[in-house]
């Protein structure tokens, strides 16, 4: 891959990442409604104006948009994104405790559910349109259909009715501090994201397989008479095995900033449950700076993939 | 349609092999077409009668004696921690989810087709331009930018909606602007250009043809991964607020329940399954009804 090339990608991403502080910020900011509704409710129809203006001034929404857009971004690009209203702790020293729970619940689901889903769609593909393809691509269907939410609840009830075990009783314990007791705990919501995880994995194997079968090399392969499992492993999978990557890739950064709702119901204090939290309580600084760390961080990982994309695909690089 | 609506849009899909009755059979020829049709169907029956009242209890209604009772002739699915009766509550919900997707996917669908197809078809800046802004949205990841946008905007199943709708329009942008970018060179493209036609009969009689098949088929796959994210909303409680019946809410609510009352999330869960592989399967029988290089199966 060229440089230019490289250049190319990065710049774009940077105008993506642009893009995305702009829109958090109309989404957040700019709409009705402001901080001093947010944070005294309907009390702040009995402010005079003299304290409303102080107000506005205090959080800085009596400068015009445009400035408080450029105010903000310089903030955040200097490292400072604020300060929550509720417990006064600053956003970043919340989002480092968070993220690194996120993080591994991404990775443990990723682990589970990448594997299932490479194995599972070359099972479908190896004999299309058989019984055995029509089960897979229906437990994918179903794996895809049913919610997190119903999973994750129902989880934790058959744990606690057959097997005493309660996931989200106890305090969380970080991995650092006993990694079998952290594991313990993060192995069921990681099962729970692996589902639909895998499913998708199975999709893309599958379709990627079948294209590849198809291929002229392929027939090739056979034709000097390997053996058939090597003609699936070394010929088949190992050419589909770009579009797989580049899904588990993205699945993964998907993962990064929707694994709210197993961190609701398994109680992991992970960026998830975080954002949730700060919207309930009306925490503004929180959900904006939390949103916007999260769509930056999954724009980072999408480049990070479609630049190994290049490196592992010489037809890329050519083109 | 008349004879004369049908004269007055001579251009539209060929007129032979798009017309509304070919695709019905072509969707229930398909295997999964069917399937789906049938399931939709069968819901879209039920949720219509919870609505209209034709169901025997009333959603709201609380029967403090049959607190928590199991499937009976009475309560068909059971009743909930008030007495109120699931069956009807689960209708209703299906109903107030739908209200909220067809809303979401239809703004999400003329939005981002309209922007997509013009951004293929003009090129240059607009289509960067529309590009780049696709990319954006592309950028949060479903759940959190739909939780982002109902902050901004506040409660309420139109705000749920809208915030759903942002989520789906890059989809829309991306599936019209392909097929636009492949036939704006076409010959026949450039023969009405040279005959002078306008730019608009262009987007319409010639473009936006070849783009309707991608955008029907996904139109069918967003209502269904869009049921999932209303649920998903209503369940951490920033969608549908109580009272009111909503598929995702009720299985919050079942979560204490589930022990001594499985029936509560069992029927919200199914309803959602339903929903969500009924709207799936008709978007396989559409893709296979209007995509020539896939046969019905």
């Amino acid at each position: 891959m060229t440089g230019k090339e490289i250049r190319s990608r990065v710049g774009g991403t940077l105008l993506t990442l642009l893009g995305v502080s702009v829109v958090v910020f109309i989404v957040l900011r700019a709409l009705p409604g402001d901080a001093i509704t947010a944070k005294l409710g309907t009390e702040s129809g009995v402010l005079d104006h003299a304290q409303r203006q102080a107000l506005e001034h205090y959080y800085g929404i009596d400068q015009p948009l445009l400035a408080q857009y450029f105010g903000w971004l310089r903030a955040v690009l200097s490292g400072n994104l604020g300060v929550s209203a509720d417990s006064g702790q600053s956003v970043t020293s919340m989002l480092a405790a968070a993220l690194p729970v996120t993080v591994e619940l991404a990775v443990l689901a990723t682990l589970l559910g990448a594997p299932a889903g490479v194995f599972l769609g070359v099972l479908a593909a190896a004999r299309p349109g058989r019984p055995r393809d029509i089960g897979v691509q229906g437990a994918a269907l179903l794996g895809l259909a049913i919610p997190e939410f119903v999973l994750g609840s129902v989880l934790v009830a058959v744990l606690a009715s057959a097997f005493g075990y309660f996931p989200n009783a106890g305090a969380f314990v970080p991995l650092t501090e006993s990694v079998s007791a952290n594991l313990g705990q993060m192995i069921y919501p990681a099962a729970v994201l692996a589902v639909a995880f895998a499913a998708i994995v199975m999709r893309t194997t599958r379709s990627a397989y079948l294209e590849m079968a198809r291929a002229d090399f392929v027939r090739t392969a056979q034709g000097k008479g390997l053996a058939p499992s090597r003609v699936r492993l070394r010929h088949v999978l190992h050419n589909a095995g770009i579009p797989i990557l580049t899904i588990i890739g993205i699945q993964f950064g998907y993962l990064l900033g929707g694994t709210v709702i197993v961190e609701q119901i398994f109680a992991l204090p992970g960026v998830g449950r975080l954002l949730l939290n700060a919207i309930l309580n009306h925490d503004y600084a929180v959900v904006q700076s939390t949103v916007l760390v999260i769509a930056a961080i999954f724009v980072l990982v999408n480049l990070v993939v479609d630049l190994l994309y290049r490196v592992l695909d010489p037809r890329v690089r050519i083109s | 349609m008349t004879a004369a609506s049908r004269a007055a849009a001579p251009d539209w899909g060929r007129g032979r092999r798009r017309s509304g009755g070919r695709i019905v059979r072509g969707v229930v020829a398909d295997r999964n077409g069917a399937v789906g049709a049938l399931l939709l169907a069968a819901i879209l029956a039920l949720a219509l009668a919870a609505v209209t009242g034709l169901l025997p209890h009333d959603p709201l209604g609380q029967q403090p004696a049959d607190r928590l009772t199991g499937p009976s002739p009475a309560y068909w699915l059971g009743t909930d921690q008030f007495g109120r009766d699931i069956a009807t509550r689960t209708f209703v919900g299906v109903a107030a989810s739908l209200r909220v997707v067809v809303l979401a996917v239809a703004i999400a669908a003329l939005t981002g087709t309209l922007a997509g197809v013009t951004a293929g078809f003009l090129g240059g800046h607009t289509d960067a331009v529309v590009g780049r802004a696709a990319d954006v949205l592309f950028a949060f990841p479903a759940i959190l930018l739909a939780m982002a946008v109902v902050t901004g905007l506040g409660r309420g199943w139109v705000n749920t909606a809208i915030a759903i709708a942002v989520v789906y329009t890059p989809i829309f942008v991306r599936v019209s602007r392909g097929p636009t970018l492949a036939v704006r060179h076409a010959e026949y493209v450039l023969a009405g250009r040279v005959l002078g036609f306008s730019r608009r009969r262009l987007l319409l009689r010639h473009v936006l043809p070849n783009v309707a098949a991608p955008v029907v088929v996904q139109v069918a796959l967003s209502l269904s991964w869009a049921v999932l994210t209303e649920s998903a909303l209503s369940f951490l409680g920033l969608g549908t607020q109580p009272p009111d019946p909503s598929l995702g809410l009720m299985v919050a609510d079942a979560r204490t329940l589930l022990a001594p009352a499985p029936w509560t999330l069992l029927a919200p869960a199914a309803a959602i399954v339903v929903v969500v592989v009924g709207f799936n399967l008709l978007g396989d029988g559409l893709r296979s009804a209007l995509d020539p290089t896939v046969g019905p199966r």
